[in-house]
């Protein structure tokens, strides 16, 4: 009996996680029918994406108005700049307002509203100050935020050649320290 | 991981019963091409179906670039197909899917006329299967005028003269389906909602009622 019993526990079969019949049919089907999924999904989901990745295109200057104009009091300037959209090219009409400031110094501000992306106007409500009718945000001649926008107006890049102001691409505001 | 996430949602919802429902039935010795391999006829019903599962999303992201107007939806097309990443892959997939759905529903239907399988009590289910049939040649049609190319067009054309063929009531057929008296603006607007809501919307409860009475009265028997 004892002889018995130590002979059974020296053959005891060695643990070994084996993979059942089952377990590699399902992950074989599961890995087959996933790639296949994943071969009709994976263009999909990439074409969905791509307006994302694909490389934006840089704006140039644009000629706005003549330096002489330019004045102390915020003026509002119009300009047209070329729009690539996917399928459809368009020439829109922007709009800033451009002054000297007391340096002397030409700027350009964008007239959208930091709060929500309204338009601003310049002495709409006070004199010497942008307001926007949206929701009341109001800001100094140099673009600073006054009230309710958490941030200063964006300028636009200047550029004087030969007598004209060119205005470019839109950065943070630089005059507000 | 999984297995707790289900197993969680079931001891609250009790969701197994729902899935093994649909999932869970034997398929018959004679409709396996385990056992026989001549048995792969009776694939082409599934096949339609996951081609038009596939004309479904690839349907769906093509709509993010298109837009049925007669100024842009060429543009648009020649935009998607060139410029955006995979565009060719995603269009060629719809294109190429939407012959093969037809292939392969005919196919389908030859495997049911020859095992005699529409016979009772499975004539409604010949019936719906015919009708999802003429929705699929419609979705085909719609779909055709979309990119507004020259052939989409002229190819518009011809079927509206077709529709016009009708005794009597052709002309306003014709008229009905062009949205107007010339194939046009309002005949491309048209044919965008009858492509992607309309017939969609029908060929969906179609194909419900096409599934629910092969499984409530089960695969025909061997020949």
């Amino acid at each position: 009996m004892e002889h018995n019993g130590q002979h059974e526990t020296a053959h005891k079969p060695i643990k070994r996680q084996e993979m059942t019949r089952r377990q590699f049919l399902s992950y074989t089907l599961g890995g087959a029918t996933a790639f296949m999924a994943g071969g009709a999904i994976l263009p999909m989901l990439r074409f969905a994406v791509d307006p994302i990745l694909q490389k934006k295109t840089e704006t140039g200057f644009v000629k706005v108005i003549e330096e002489a104009k330019v004045t102390k009091d915020p003026q509002k300037v119009s300009f047209k700049i070329h729009q690539v959209d996917g399928w459809y090219e368009s020439d829109p009409k922007l709009e800033a307002y451009i002054a000297r400031g007391d340096d002397n110094k030409i700027f350009a501000l964008s007239p959208v509203c930091k709060h929500l992306g309204c338009t601003i106007s310049w002495a709409a409500e006070k004199p010497n100050e942008y307001h926007c009718p949206c929701h009341g945000a109001r800001y100094s001649k140099d673009g600073k935020n006054l009230a309710v926008a958490p941030k200063a107006l964006d300028e636009y890049e200047v550029k004087v050649e030969n007598g004209w102001v060119y205005l470019g691409p839109l950065v943070s505001n630089t005059r507000v320290k | 991981m999984f297995k707790s996430m289900y197993n969680w949602i079931d001891e609250r919802l009790d969701v197994t019963p729902m899935w093994r429902d649909i999932a869970d039935h034997e398929v018959p010795e004679h409709v396996n091409p385990a056992h026989h391999f001549s048995a792969f006829v009776y694939c082409f019903g599934g096949l339609t179906f996951f081609i038009t599962v596939i004309q479904i999303l690839s349907g769906m992201f093509l709509t993010m670039y298109y837009v049925p107007d007669i100024i842009n939806a060429y543009y648009s097309v020649d935009y998607l197909q060139h410029q955006v990443a995979f565009g060719a892959i995603v269009r060629g997939m719809h294109h190429w899917g939407a012959s093969l759905v037809i292939v392969m529903m005919f196919l389908h239907t030859l495997r049911v006329f020859f095992t005699g399988s529409y016979k009772a009590p499975r004539e409604m289910n010949w019936v719906v299967g015919m009708l999802i049939f003429f929705v699929m040649l419609g979705l085909g049609f719609t779909g055709y005028l979309l990119p507004w190319d020259n052939k989409a067009y002229f190819a518009t054309k011809v079927g509206m003269e077709i529709a016009g063929s009708v005794p009597w009531i052709g002309g306003y057929i014709k008229e009905l389906l062009a949205g107007g008296t010339i194939v046009g603006a309002q005949t491309l607007t048209r044919f965008f909602a009858i492509h992607v809501f309309f017939l969609p919307g029908l060929l969906l409860t179609l194909l419900a009622a096409h599934f629910f009475m092969i499984r409530k009265q089960g695969i025909s028997g061997p020949l």
